[in-house]
């Protein structure tokens, strides 16, 4: 079959208004054949998105296409006039943008944007675009896909904003179609919808597509071919099938290993270094709620321990309370009820309430590095004053700490004369850890440490988190939204949705390479078969357990009511919508809050040690 | 309009009417401030004491404070902000007779100088970098930069002195013909303008490139939307805010501008009224002018967040 | 603080080779501040001597920028009307800065009624016009160096107070503020090691579009004749005491406009060249 695109010897750089052209693709060869849905795969910073928007002549502001050629169709893209371009964007070529809540233009309804480029090439009349737009919204799964057009962007959400951004590529029934990380915003469990329906409609239109992803995993569901970029050049080009069972490329190789997040050794396993274990856990949160507005709790009667040494992971998706529980811990939000206790001291509600001693006991490391360091002091600056402010530190001492410091976090001492903007991001993101080890800390609170940063560096920084914890003695509480990351480096997983702890488990058992599969809340469920494998077929098997919702009658509007009910596939009419979830208790320490029986989520029951009773399954067991 | 737009417009308001009353405060304090009286202003050096307590008792000055400013704010608010201490002559009437002149010059500089300055903000805007760009950024720096006086300075001296087509001032008769008008008002309106514009330019101008460079005008280019399509359909709706707001905040430089404006040209409106005032030491009408230069103020700033609101596609039911 | 400084300059020199504006801007501004402070010695003549038999002179070798409508020289009294111009609105530009910075800090630091408070006060004093209060300050305690100064400082103050106030707000919500609430830091250390630092680009591009407001207020009171009073005089004196020679077309009346305009796009273009532009101020 012929090729739809022939892409030779492209180059694109930066031209600075002074100084030297910096190039950001160098020579960049491929070719995409009719119906092929190619992907481009690598971090920031490797010209994948570069690329893609270059097919469309277009180069985002200060860059420029120097040379090389690009064919699509019968189009010679490169040596097309401003205006001919216009002719090819949106109908030869339709675009995908990775965040559809900003590429959408709040002023306008959706229907307007979605048949936009159909009005503009007058390949239909508005009449037959709005048809055409209401059959694609079918195909997608949209709900309600005769009306939603009527709405504006910010009625509708990000899941359904991204399909209906898939609706405004297809509309012109393009030749190719470019999707630039379209899914990298969502939550898994939207993911994986959002994967069905595009994976749908470029089957059944059989659409050439360039898919750009930083993510293997979700790239080997919708990809025949990948191509494997890192600063702006090709590493790698072959077949799914090849990349993901026996790359050739050495750098393809450690992408892969980063993205499975093989479980560290498991040298440091719990049983050792509980050894030591107190009666009093090292902190203890029982019964927290807290309110923002006055009657409506983000967090629901949360209970947690962490003992010494201990790592403990939370997850769930935005919005599940993950964040505000920590912070709800370090003492920046206020509760409205339950206590925190460390070392079985009581911990005040404010930060004014509490003591040095124990502010400096339990350090934060927040999410985005280059924000959480001051811009304007310098690395030394950053560190010194834990060690000034906690531990009175001066002049020589400080600096032999800073230098000890650094070295802990593998980063050579003459940083220390930097600021932070000089610094890449994960070595952002190990001063950010070095600012929290220098005020010798017993607990660190990590919120979603590695997800600003690139898989490489992420595992690395996680490889380092482990190892501290091992000559250090720390315990972490670890936040994320992403099953693999925690799964690798937690003992134990408590698992939110809603501000609700719907379950506690081992966290080993969340392993997705099979191994000992446990009974599961729900939506636990849900989480695990909604993150993609590594494998090619994933998503068509993983859509089958994801089934259709029994029918329940509708539900009173009830706090206390399972929150999960109207997602969950296994609720049960008379129950689920009329009484209150109970918390059962393993042998094996796993903690489920839910009505089922142990026996109808795993198919056995001979580990329930302990479990109120189902009907009516009023008392909660404590 | 939905209850989220009418709530954020009422709230406006009210924080508007406050901000009104903290300003009446403000202007009456200076102005009582103080040490002499108008008593003791008015009688000179012939006021025995007798004809001092007399005349203090007329004007409610041996009151205290509070209830002077209580009897001066409950005039204010009925209409009756008291009388001239010069002429003796009711201040409603001064500033009733002056103030349609000087709403005509304010009106005729609007009318000229928003479309003008919106043609310029969204051009340069639109072809960034661009000779035109450059030369309208240097006639803006250029023109808030120099004091408007200069501005009319040179007006008159290109204009009345070198060329001779205009009167440098700009007297009207009742029945002044259409370009009789044109003549008298020219320089007045083109000095104001030159400021106006530039502000409101550069204003437009930051707002709809805002736009430009949003994510939803990337994916229009990316549709093939021609750059007019563009800017007409994409840009602007959501710059309306903005511009509204542009306009209605340089046009509250007009209060400052008049004032001089007035001045040099001579022109009777309330801004000579006002500093006649001044001079004289006027202070009821000082007080009057100065409340209701300030309540323009406010209700161009007033008009500006409310366009703000309503223009806010989220706030959209 | 000091290396902060040291960077914006470096920046401010380092954009000549790119930018002509810079350049100019760059030298207008310090070729005044420098005749703020020399201009009265260098004056060739005393600025109230009667020098010129000639009324509205042209330039002459004699009188370089020509004579006044009493026969004065017009270069000496410019360069004598340096430290008034300059001076009375640079200390007025401090002042306005100083305190707005000032409260618009206690204002962010302090949530509540606080904020609450000031910021009212602060938005009621921006509703008055600026033109409109320094009228009324005039008309109520005369007109007089103090004065000018006071009044250009109280008029100038709430727009420096608005900026201030939410580039702290906005340094405030980052998460290196909270890192350092985390670890216990009072607010006072809060306030001048980690927010203040982050906003002194900013706060000093501000500092300048104050300067020009401020000069041009100040230009404009003494061309209504309520400004500095006879027998001193500042430039914008000058204009009003020879507006008559605008007829003839006289340097007496162009030179100090020309001086006031140069002052102040000097300013402005030393700004753009910085990059940095604080959000629009309300009232000109």
């Amino acid at each position: 079959m012929e090729n739809l695109v022939d892409v030779k010897g492209l180059k694109v750089a930066v031209r600075p208004k002074k100084g030297v052209e910096i190039p950001i693709v160098k020579s960049v060869d491929f070719s995409l054949k009719k119906g092929e849905v190619l992907a481009l795969i690598g971090e920031s910073g490797s010209g994948k998105t570069t690329i893609a928007l270059s097919l469309m002549g277009y180069a985002r502001q200060g860059c420029h296409i120097v040379g090389g050629s690009i064919r699509v169709g019968e189009h010679d893209i490169l040596s097309m006039s401003s205006g001919k371009l216009l002719k090819v964007r949106g109908r030869t070529i339709s675009y995908i943008a990775q965040s559809a809540a900003a590429a959408f233009n709040p002023a306008r309804t959706i229907m307007d944007q979605v048949i936009e480029s159909a009005l503009i090439h007058k390949t239909s009349s508005r009449h037959q675009a709005e048809k055409k737009a209401v059959k694609l919204f079918h195909e997608l799964a949209l709900p309600d896909p005769e009306h939603i057009g009527e709405r504006y962007p910010h009625q509708v959400s990000g899941g359904q904003l991204q399909r209906l951004m898939a609706a405004m590529a297809l509309i012109t029934d393009p030749d190719l179609v470019i999707l630039d990380e379209p899914t990298t915003a969502l939550d898994v469990t939207t993911q994986i919808e959002v994967l069905n329906a595009f994976k749908k409609v470029v089957r059944e239109r059989n659409t050439t597509a360039i898919y750009v992803s930083h993510d293997l995993a979700v790239v080997a569901q919708m990809a025949d071919r990948i191509i494997v970029l890192k600063d702006g050049e090709v590493q790698e080009n072959s077949t799914t099938q090849e990349i993901l069972i026996a790359p050739k490329h050495e750098y393809t190789a450690s992408l892969l290993k980063a993205m499975r997040h093989d479980r560290p050794s498991r040298d440091w396993n719990t049983e050792k270094r509980l050894g030591e274990k107190k009666d009093t856990p090292l902190l203890e949160v029982k019964h927290l709620e807290v309110e923002f507005v006055k009657g409506i709790p983000v967090l629901h009667d949360i209970d947690l321990k962490i003992e010494r040494g201990q790592t403990i992971g939370v997850i769930g998706e935005s919005g599940s309370g993950k964040t505000t529980f920590a912070r709800s811990i370090v003492g920046l939000n206020s509760r409205s009820k339950g206590d925190i206790f460390l070392d079985g001291e009581p911990l005040s509600d404010t930060l004014d309430g509490r003591t040095k001693e124990q502010l400096r006991r339990i350090q934060y490391v927040f999410q985005n590095a280059d924000t959480a360091l001051n811009p304007k002091l310098t690395i030394g600056a950053i560190l010194a004053r834990p060690l000034a402010f906690y531990h009175g530190m001066k002049g020589q001492q400080v600096e032999e700490r800073v230098a000890e410091l650094l070295s802990l976090v593998q980063l050579p001492v003459s940083i220390s004369d930097r600021r932070p903007t000089e610094l890449s991001g994960g070595q952002k993101q190990r001063i950010n850890l070095a600012r929290a080890l220098a005020a010798e800390p017993d607990v660190i609170l990590c919120d979603e440490v590695t997800s600003a940063l690139d898989t490489v560096v992420g595992a690395a920084i996680l490889e380092l988190m482990s190892d501290l914890r091992k000559t250090l003695n720390l315990s972490y509480l670890f936040i994320s939204h992403d099953i693999r990351t925690v799964q690798s480096i937690c003992d134990e997983v408590v698992v939110l949705y809603s501000g609700a702890k719907v379950e506690q488990a081992a966290g080993a058992s969340f392993s997705l390479a099979g191994g000992e599969r446990l009974p599961r809340h729900p939506y636990t469920d849900l989480l695990i078969n909604s993150v993609p494998e590594m494998r090619q077929g994933w998503l068509e098997t993983a859509h089958q357990s994801c089934s259709s919702l029994p029918i329940i009658d509708a539900t009173p509007a009830d706090e206390s009511l399972c929150r999960f009910l109207s997602r969950c596939s296994k609720r049960i009419n008379g129950t689920c919508n009329q009484t209150e979830p109970s918390k059962l208790s393993m042998a094996n320490g796993q903690h489920i809050l839910c009505h089922l029986e142990y026996a109808d989520i795993s198919g056995a029951n001979e580990n329930v040690v302990n479990h109120a009773s189902a009907k009516p399954a009023l008392e909660s067991y404590q | 309009m939905n209850s989220t737009i009418a709530r954020l417009i009422v709230n406006r308001l009210g924080i508007g009417v406050l901000t009104l009353f903290i300003v009446s405060i403000v202007v009456f304090t200076i102005t009582s401030l103080l040490p002499g009286d108008a008593a003791q202003e008015m009688l000179g050096q012939s006021a025995t004491p007798e004809t001092l307590a007399a005349l203090r008792a007329e004007f409610g000055l041996d009151q205290p404070v509070y209830i002077r400013y209580i009897d001066w704010l409950g005039g204010l608010l009925s209409g009756d902000p008291g009388t001239s201490l010069v002429n003796g002559m009711p201040i409603m009437e001064l500033i009733g007779g002056r103030l349609p002149a000087s709403l005509k010059l304010a009106a005729a500089a609007t009318l000229v100088s928003v479309p003008v300055a919106l043609f310029i903000g969204i051009f340069s805007a639109m072809y960034r970098g661009s000779a035109f760009d450059r030369y309208s950024n240097m006639f803006a720096v250029f023109s808030v930069s120099v004091p408007e006086f200069l501005i009319a300075t040179i007006a008159v001296l290109i204009f009345a002195v070198n060329l001779g087509w205009l009167s440098a001032l700009s007297h009207i008769s009742e029945d002044a013909s259409f370009s009789e008008m044109v003549r008298a008002y020219a320089m007045p309106v083109l000095t104001l303008c030159c400021v106006l514009v530039a502000q409101m330019a550069r204003m437009t101008r930051a707002a709809v490139i805002d736009q430009l460079s949003s994510p939803y005008v990337e994916m229009a280019m990316l549709k093939g939307a021609s750059s007019i399509r563009i800017v007409l359909l994409h840009a602007l709706p959501n710059a309306i805010g903005p511009i509204a707001n542009a306009v209605a905040l340089s046009l509250s430089y007009l209060l400052g501008g008049v004032i001089i404006v007035e001045s040099i040209f001579n022109y009777p409106g309330i801004a000579t009224l006002m500093l006649n005032s001044v001079t004289t030491r006027d202070m009821p009408l000082v007080q009057a002018c100065a409340m209701l230069f300030c309540f323009g103020y406010l209700i161009l700033v007033l008009f500006a967040d409310i366009c703000e609101i309503v223009s806010n596609p989220r706030l959209r039911k | 603080m000091k290396t902060a400084a040291a960077s914006l300059f470096v920046q401010i020199t380092s954009n000549f080779t790119r930018s002509l504006g810079a350049a100019i801007g760059f030298i207008l501004v310090s070729f005044w501040l420098l005749m703020a402070v020399i201009g009265p010695f260098i004056s060739p003549y005393d600025a109230n001597a009667f020098v010129s038999y000639d009324v509205f002179g042209p330039m002459s070798a004699e009188f370089p920028l020509g004579s006044d409508y009493l026969g004065r020289d017009i270069l000496s009294r410019i360069l004598h009307g340096t430290p008034y111009t300059i001076g009375v609105a640079l200390i007025a530009t401090v002042s306005a800065c100083v305190a707005g910075v000032v409260s618009g800090l206690i204002a962010a630091a302090n949530s509540g009624w606080v904020d609450a408070t000031i910021s009212r006060t602060q938005d009621a004093l921006i509703s008055i016009p600026s033109k409109m209060f320094a009228l009324i300050m005039v008309a109520s305690f005369g007109s007089s160096v103090p004065l000018l100064i006071a009044t250009a400082a109280i008029a100038y103050m709430p727009g420096s107070f608005r900026i201030a106030r939410s580039l702290a707000v906005n340094v405030m919500t980052l998460d290196f503020i909270q890192v350092a609430r985390l670890r216990g830091e009072s607010t006072p250390y809060i306030i001048f090691r980690e927010v203040l630092p982050n906003m002194f680009r900013p706060v000093l591009t501000d500092f300048g579009l104050r300067f020009v407001f401020i000069v041009l207020l100040l230009s404009s009171m003494s061309f209504l004749g309520l400004g500095i009073q006879p027998p001193e005089a500042d430039w914008g004196s000058l204009v009003r005491e020879n507006i008559l020679a605008l007829g003839e077309g006289a340097p007496a009346v162009i030179a100090p406009a020309v001086a006031i305009a140069t002052l102040t796009i000097g300013v402005n273009l030393l700004i753009d060249s910085l990059g940095v532009k604080p959000d629009q101020d309300k009232g000109h």
